[in-house]
């Protein structure tokens, strides 16, 4: 057993250059460094904006494990507030989404706040008089955090007040959210088609590790995706394809595939699979939206866009996007051992509902708690989660395709299969692993 | 013309043969065009344009089947294991063509020391074809359907 108790400079030496030592997936005590400061230092995904387009919506979520809740200002501006009340601590907004009204309330007290989270009211104020109460961080009222930054409409929040700029730290990596929105012929996504939420007993770091794990598809999901193809192939001459193999079957591609698509890597622990071609190249066109979008873009941006089919992008912390399909998820952290996984869906305005069919059949067969591609991999997580407990090794190694001169190259394209990108993600773990600047 | 009894015995069978892991013979029970649909919210009356726990068609299932009897399947290593407890089904909206049952249920599944409950109602809705009762729709809502769950690998 190791104890970190204030010795952040232990947290960090868990990082080596090609391996990682074990408790950073097992250890209580890194997973409150980890909410302390790497999810505080960061610019962390709360929610997008077409989930609250009236004035006093709002969703309430997670940054780590802080709740907050994301809500539509009087002024239409998007705010992220601590969901908490100042008085005594009571979550005010519970619900998972809503309309504030006029004012949020707390139920305990009946505090009550504007939707920028200042103090509306509080019955029987004169008990506060002569108190210092004005001076109180209750005062406050409902604490906003440290920064909001809304990019065409995905809504990212950093917890610490000060820390580093939006744009410096996702720089280049916001094309592939540019991409998704670009797939619309009018620019727009909707959140759509509800969220599929799977509890995985395992830490949060193995499911964004394996986002860009081009080693695992064929081996781990033969009992999936390579069932569904040899299924399919008994099915009669003739047969319509059908969309659901076509989902199934790349994952079983060979090595070679996934050494062809490339991995880029950027600063700040983003990056993703699916550089030149990806699973997702070859689905079958859905009649009428080709033409949709050569008439918004003109034929030559239609294709660029379209022709753009990275597989993963990794937004570090916590957050992955799948720009082809227009699908999302969050790895909400709750635990070292137990993570949420929140598979969300967007409509692209404008476009075909066929195109809103297709990603909620992936995310169901693919992300779901009833996913057979899910079941395959969340067994490989829990089975690392108990057995890193094994005092054989506690280095968890992460050195395929490992060039020394790498940690000094902020933005590069590798061989598909390099384990670059999980390496990217610890440096900028360990990184963030600081005291507030 | 489909009888309560018959209609009753078929959802009866059904369950114990997924808790038996008879799953070739319970895909028979199955129309061609059959679907095994478990919503994802209340009331859910869209499988298509809103995401689902499941939305099946018959290839799919067999997909399924034949991944948990999979050699590789390492999910299945060790199986996971079922059991459903009926209430009685009631026989409702009765046409020419068929009826469909309502039942409330318990289902618990389990694996390698852990279970997890669930509980629910499940429509069947049946149809007489070439002398034999068949299902085109099994339709299971869950009463948490909008919950967080753990993996559900087998079927309720």
């Amino acid at each position: 057993m190791t104890f970190y108790h204030g010795d952040l400079q232990a947290v960090r030496d868990l990082v080596r250059e090609g391996e990682v030592h074990r408790d950073v997936y097992t250890d209580p005590d890194v997973f409150a460094y980890e909410m302390e400061h790497v999810f505080a230092n960061t610019w962390v995904y709360v929610g997008h904006a077409s989930q609250i387009p009236k004035t006093a919506d709002f969703v309430t979520t997670t940054i780590g494990i802080k709740p907050v809740v994301m809500v539509r200002h009087s002024d239409g501006s998007i705010r992220v507030l601590h969901n908490r009340c100042p008085h005594k601590g009571t979550r005010v907004a519970n619900e998972a989404c809503g309309n504030a009204g006029r004012f949020f309330r707390c139920p305990y007290h009946a505090w009550s706040f504007r939707t920028d989270g200042s103090i509306a009211a509080i019955p029987l104020p004169q008990g506060y008089e002569g108190t210092g109460f004005e001076t109180s961080r209750a005062a406050e009222g409902m604490a906003a955090v440290g920064a909001v930054h809304v990019y065409r409409d995905f809504v990212f929040a950093r917890l610490h007040p000060r820390g580093i700029g939006f744009t410096e730290f996702f720089g280049e990596s916001l094309s592939s959210i540019d991409n998704m929105i670009d797939r619309s012929p009018v620019g727009k996504l909707e959140i759509a088609g509800g969220v599929l939420r799977y509890v995985h007993r395992c830490n949060w770091k193995m499911l964004v590790e394996n986002l860009t794990d081009t080693c695992h598809p064929m081996v781990a999901h033969e009992s999936s995706a390579g069932t569904a193809v040899a299924v399919w192939k008994q099915q009669p001459e003739g047969t319509p394809r059908h969309p659901a193999v076509e989902i199934f079957a790349p994952f079983v591609s060979p090595y070679q595939f996934y050494e062809g698509m490339g991995i880029r890597v950027w600063p700040n622990g983003h990056g993703h699979t699916g550089v030149s071609h990806s699973i997702h190249s070859d689905y079958s066109a859905i009649p009428g939206y080709f033409e949709q979008m050569v008439a918004a873009y003109g034929e030559e941006r239609a294709r660029e866009i379209l022709g753009t089919n990275r597989h993963n992008t990794v937004y570090f912390p916590n957050l992955t996007v799948k720009g082809p399909i227009q699908a999302m998820r969050i790895f909400k952290p709750i635990a070292a051992d137990r993570t949420m996984v929140e598979s969300w869906t967007f409509r692209l305005v404008g476009a075909p509902d066929q195109l809103l069919a297709r990603t909620l059949m992936y995310s169901r067969l693919v992300n779901a708690p009833t996913s057979p591609v899910g079941h395959d991999d969340l067994e490989m997580y829990e089975r690392a989660q108990d057995s890193l407990h094994s005092d054989a090794n506690p280095w968890v190694n992460m050195q395929r395709l490992y060039d020394p001169q790498e940690a000094g190259i902020a933005t590069a394209t590798a061989n598909g299969t390099t384990e670059w990108q999980m390496r990217n993600q610890f440096r900028a773990w360990r990184h963030f692993m600081a005291a507030v600047p | 013309m489909i009888a309560d009894a018959e209609a009753i015995g078929f959802v009866l069978h059904e369950a114990r043969l997924i808790d038996e892991q008879r799953f070739d013979e319970w895909l028979d029970l199955f129309t061609a065009d059959g679907h095994y649909w478990m919503p994802l919210e209340p009331d859910q009356a869209d499988p298509v344009l809103h995401n689902s726990l499941f939305y099946d068609d018959l290839l799919l299932l067999r997909i399924r089947v034949e991944r948990l009897k999979g050699a590789k399947t390492y999910s299945q290593k060790p199986k996971s294991r079922c059991h459903h407890l009926l209430q009685q089904p009631m026989v409702e909206n009765r046409t020419s063509e068929g009826c469909v049952t309502w039942t409330a249920f318990h289902y618990l599944e389990t694996r390698m020391g852990e279970q997890a409950f669930f509980a629910g109602w499940s429509r069947h809705h049946l149809v007489r074809q070439e002398g034999r009762l068949r299902m085109h729709l099994k339709r299971v809502d869950l009463v948490n359907a909008d919950s967080a769950f753990g993996s559900i690998q087998l079927f309720m």
